[in-house]
């Protein structure tokens, strides 16, 4: 039988009644559009493999999301563009060589084992992008570093039908081999004109995008400015390689500014955000000097992510008024 | 290989006379019968009895400071255990169930609007006074369901039902209820009014069609007023659970529909 | 006097729409006394009055019909001549029970009904401070601004504690509403005379009168008013910001001290603060004898035919405001008593308004939006926003699995409740709701201690004198 209402039934709710109307998609959607000029520059600079795994990376986590959630009994959240987000930021993290079917397998986890297993967006403890790059990174470890040399303006026509793709070393190996006449100069890294994942060669590109989220007010500056500062002082100090190098090659600019200012899995506090981005710096400085690794900033990242919880604990804020 | 057999026996052997060192000396002395009479008590942790749990209503036995029979989930068998392990006598305790003092499920009660908030009845109740139309009714989002220990009491159509079988009469649903219209009752009770609404009939029938009106004909059917298996709060019958009605036929009697023969629901458990 | 910008300015606070526009530039009109009123006992904060009347009984306009029942606690008095038709519980603005005395103002009085009370009009100037205290009491003032605290109670600080600064609540920060912003202009000599005889009461503080950059006329109105003023008297020009209206923020944007953590008051740090309304209230009651019976109540909202700044009797019921205000072009779908931010949703026009109600709100569907249960995706917003620098994140996670113990260590008791958390949150959870779950439950138990206690030293006390 239907519910009996009165005559004039109104929405009783507690207050406010009165919203922003910001919304969760709105906000993952900011995101995208802010990635879309690193993603057209790793499309420029790789070519066809890019928009392949970029299309492949998309669809799978969107498709898993929506069957966890079906197998799950729970709504369908593919609406709030989360695992869209997710699989673009897994593809930009990718080299662009990667098999399809590696960058598919990469996908589902991030979806089905980082994120859905903890109970969806928002329960995460790493970020799905990055815990399944880290994976990846451990079950293909041939493919995940085998990369792609930017296809010069004459061979793209070429590079785009995918034959004669040349391999090369990142700037980062050279500088762990010492070798630092082979690291291009300034300007290629700032444009991308460098070996490397889809999304972290165009510093330029990774800055607009970063600017527009700030405008947006999506992140704030405490995080990519701390984490950027850390590389530069720690670059400066210890002498390993100059200082723009560090902080343009190696996926720095992608991590700062995208990777680690994922909301669910950094600190919520202004003060948190900066020992987080600091902690990420440091981190990843030290894995790229001492560890076996010549990049160390997404592995820098997922520890950060670790003791994000405790970060917020120590931040907590002081309320109005109290001692 | 005959090292690290020695070394790993020596260890244990260290470790073992360790141990046996600080059970013998650093042992907490601590009445036997604590332990005892936790043992005979029902181990739901339910609070039902007042302390925090069933460990600490056992010491306060032991103690001598809580009366015996306080349990309301161990009953009867429970309380002559106890009395056993310590010599005193059990007082006597009928077993209690919690009573649902509401019938108007979503289809027979008016809704004053569309709540939007916490699911949860004090909170509901907060905001504007809940949506459901008569203000004692049950408004089922729960919060007795959230409280109950043994996950006795279910809310189907916007009403919360309690399984007699399961229920055991830790009364934390009473106090849970912002509506304060769940109550203890003899378990051997079958007759009840499921009503909460005191105000005049007229009223209740603009919001609920199973509001109790206070007619009165429950008590005239039941042998009148000397018979004294009713009691009256305002326009709201209630079942006199000290002698209460035996004859199932007053039920179907009643004009407002607001009286049930044994109306503890089953859950599906 | 003098005109500043505010020097301090607090962390947090939101920008919601204003729509100030649809009511702002309606003068204060005057409602027909209706044809029944339903004075609730529970007008303000505290105990509610204790009912003196009965169904049957005939009423006099300014008749005490309540009184006062405790310390924190104001009378009620009738606002017309009427019969009462019935004294029953109903179901206020906030969502409490309380009793409401229904008056039907069309009754003819008997011959020998006695004569209105009369309160006589006092010189403030020759009154004792005592005199002005019993005055504002017996008038029944209490805060008009929203919360409702007797306003005898506030001006009488304990002993020890000075009043250096009288602050004057002008910002009427909330959307919507424009009854302080009406007052300001239209009454502004009253709310003069009332601060003069506020600050005789105080002991002379100095004066700021803290009002919103957005309403540049009630600054010209006040500023007008009090040029000839004597004494250390400034109007404060705030930014426009939500909760630049609430007590704590509107201390620290005008004169720069920050209240501490509950249980302390303004007055702790020297300062009280009072809306405009109750100034102009105080006004009356001395100078025209006059109690508090009636205010000025924002109508407004996108489905009411003309919003209108409406002065109307305590108890008038909402049916009859919106009636005169030109009824709905549409089906309300939320009808709110109070502005949108703070304000309450009621489910029924049967409710009569208060001394405390600012405003009533009447929205149509597309001005309402649905709380939903997504998970929180810590974009730390609701921290931002709040002007109290609390967790609400953490406190909406926490009450979501019913932990009042982690809710209670994020400080959630020094919430002020002022919705900016839930505003801006983008997955639509209820954060400000959790955080009064956790607050009255964190109160209920509190109260439970405080009653075992208390029992516990009764039943002490009654074993020793046995034992004597």
């Amino acid at each position: 039988m239907k519910p009996k209402t009165a005559e004039n039934h109104y929405v009783l709710s507690s207050s406010p009644h009165a919203h922003a109307r910001s919304s969760v998609s709105r906000i993952m959607l900011d995101v995208i559009v802010a990635l879309l000029p690193t993603t057209l520059a790793g499309v420029w600079f790789f070519g066809m493999p890019a928009v392949w795994t970029i299309l492949v990376c998309v669809a799978t986590c969107v498709t898993t999301e929506a069957l966890c959630r079906m197998a799950m009994g729970r709504e369908s959240t593919v609406g709030d563009l989360s695992a869209a987000l997710t699989g673009l930021l897994l593809a930009l993290n990718l080299p662009a060589g990667i098999p399809l079917w590696m960058a598919m397998v990469g996908s589902v986890f991030a979806i089905a084992v980082a994120k859905q297993v903890f109970g969806g967006l928002g329960m995460n403890p790493f970020n799905p992008a990055l815990a399944a790059r880290a994976f990846m990174l451990i079950s293909f470890t041939g493919p995940m570093t085998t990369w792609l040399a930017p296809v010069s303006r004459c061979c793209r026509a070429q590079a785009a039908c995918g034959v004669d793709a040349v391999t090369t070393a990142t700037p980062l190996a050279f500088v762990k081999a010492g070798q630092l006449d082979q690291v291009p100069p300034l300007w290629n890294l700032l444009i991308g004109d460098m070996p490397g994942c889809i999304g972290e060669v165009s510093a330029i590109a990774l800055a607009l995008g970063a600017a527009y989220l700030l405008w947006r007010k999506v992140i704030t500056w405490h995080i990519p400015a701390a984490f950027i500062a850390t590389v530069a002082i720690y670059a400066l100090v210890s002498g390993r390689a100059p200082a723009h190098v560090e902080v343009l090659t190696g996926g720095v600019m992608l991590g700062a500014c995208f990777m680690a200012t994922d909301y669910v899995t950094s600190p919520i506090t202004a003060k948190g955000k900066l020992v987080f981005g600091f902690g990420c710096g440091l981190l990843c400085m030290l894995i790229r000097q001492f560890g076996g690794y010549p990049e160390g900033c997404s592995f820098a990242i997922l520890i950060m992510n670790a003791i994000c919880p405790l970060v917020n604990r120590w931040t907590q804020p002081r309320p109005f008024g109290a001692k | 290989m005959i090292i690290a057999i020695v070394c790993i026996a020596g260890i244990g052997l260290v470790a073992a006379v360790s141990l046996a060192l600080a059970d013998k000396y650093l042992a907490v002395k601590e009445d036997p019968r604590i332990g005892m009479v936790t043992a005979v008590l029902p181990g739901a942790n339910c609070g039902g009895c007042g302390f925090a749990g069933c460990d600490a209503y056992a010491r306060a036995l032991v103690e001598g400071t809580a009366p015996n029979g306080a349990c309301a989930a161990g009953g009867e068998a429970c309380a002559a255990a106890v009395a056993k392990i310590l010599g005193v006598e059990a007082t006597a305790t009928e077993r209690r169930v919690a009573l649902v003092k509401c019938c108007g499920t979503r289809s027979e009660s008016i809704r004053l609007g569309d709540y939007n908030g916490i699911c949860d009845c004090a909170t509901a109740a907060a905001t504007a006074g809940g949506d459901k139309g008569c203000r004692f009714g049950c408004l089922g989002y729960g919060a007795c369901a959230n409280v109950c220990p043994k996950n006795a009491i279910s809310v189907s159509d916007g009403l919360a039902k309690v399984d007699k079988r399961l229920c055991i009469g830790c009364g934390k649903c009473v106090k849970a209820c912002p509506k304060h219209l769940i109550e203890l009752v003899p378990a051997s009770a079958t007759i009840h009014v499921l009503c909460n609404n005191p105000v005049r009939g007229p009223e209740v029938r603009k919001v609920c069609g199973v509001g109790c009106m206070g007619c009165h004909l429950c008590e005239k059917n039941s042998g009148g007023k000397e018979a004294g298996h009713f009691t009256f709060d305002g326009f709201l019958a209630k079942v006199n659970y000290d002698n209460p009605p035996t004859d199932p036929s007053i039920v179907a009697k009643c004009p407002a529909k607001c009286m049930a023969e044994d109306p503890h629901f089953e859950t599906g458990h | 006097m003098k005109t500043v910008k505010s020097k301090f300015k607090f962390k947090g606070g939101v920008h919601p729409d204003y729509n100030k526009e649809l009511a702002r530039d309606g003068a204060i009109e005057r409602l027909p006394l209706p044809k029944e009123l339903a004075v609730s006992m529970s007008q303000h904060l505290g105990a509610p009055a204790r009912c003196l009347v009965k169904a049957g009984d005939f009423v006099r306009r300014g008749q005490v019909i309540g009184e006062k029942a405790g310390f924190i606690s104001v009378c009620v008095r009738s606002p017309a001549d009427g019969k009462v038709k019935a004294v029953e519980k109903r179901v206020g603005a906030a969502g409490a029970m309380a009793d409401a005395v229904l008056i039907d103002t069309t009754a003819s009085l008997p011959e020998d009904a006695p004569p209105p009370p009369v309160l006589a009009p006092m010189d403030w100037s020759s009154a004792t401070r005592e005199e002005l205290l019993g005055r504002i009491e017996e008038a029944g003032i209490c805060g008009m601004g929203g919360a409702g605290f007797p306003t005898a109670v506030k001006l009488n600080p304990p002993p020890g504690k000075r009043c250096e600064y009288l602050v004057l609540n002008g910002a009427e920060c909330e959307p919507y509403l424009t009854a302080d912003y009406r007052v300001m202009l239209e009454r502004a000599p009253r709310i003069r005379l009332g601060v003069e005889i506020m600050r005789k009461v105080l002991g002379l503080p100095a004066v700021r009168i803290a009002i919103e950059a957005n309403k540049p006329e009630a600054i010209a109105a006040m500023e007008a008013a009090f040029a000839d003023i004597e004494g250390n008297v400034e109007i404060v020009v705030l930014p426009v910001l939500y909760p630049q209206g609430s007590e704590k923020h509107q201390i620290y944007a005008t004169v720069g001290r920050v209240v501490p953590e509950p249980p302390a008051l303004p007055i702790d740090v020297g300062c009280v603060v009072e809306n405009v309304g109750t100034v102009a209230a105080i006004a009356d009651a001395v100078e025209l004898g006059e109690p508090l019976l009636e205010r000025v109540t924002t109508v407004s909202g996108d489905a009411v035919a003309t919003p209108k700044n409406v002065l109307a009797p305590s108890g008038t019921r909402y049916a009859d405001l919106l009636e005169f205000c030109g009824g709905a072009t549409e089906r309300p779908a939320k009808v709110i008593s109070g502005g949108t931010m703070m304000g309450f949703a009621v489910s029924s026009l049967d409710i009569g308004t208060t001394k405390t109600t600012s405003g009533l709100l009447f929205l149509s569907r597309r001005r309402v939006f649905q709380y939903s249960s997504q998970a929180c995706i810590n974009c730390g917003r609701c921290l931002r926003a709040c002007p109290m620098n609390l967790n609400p994140a953490e406190i909406s996670k926490a009450m979501e699995v019913d932990d009042v113990k982690t809710a209670e260590d994020a400080h959630v008791m020094d919430c002020i409740e002022c919705g900016a958390c839930s505003f801006g949150c983008p997955a639509y959870r209820a954060i400000t709701q959790f955080c009064r779950k956790a607050k009255n439950s964190i109160r209920a138990r509190i109260a439970a201690e405080r009653a075992a206690a208390a029992a516990a030293k009764a039943s002490d006390g009654a074993a020793k004198k046995e034992a004597k």
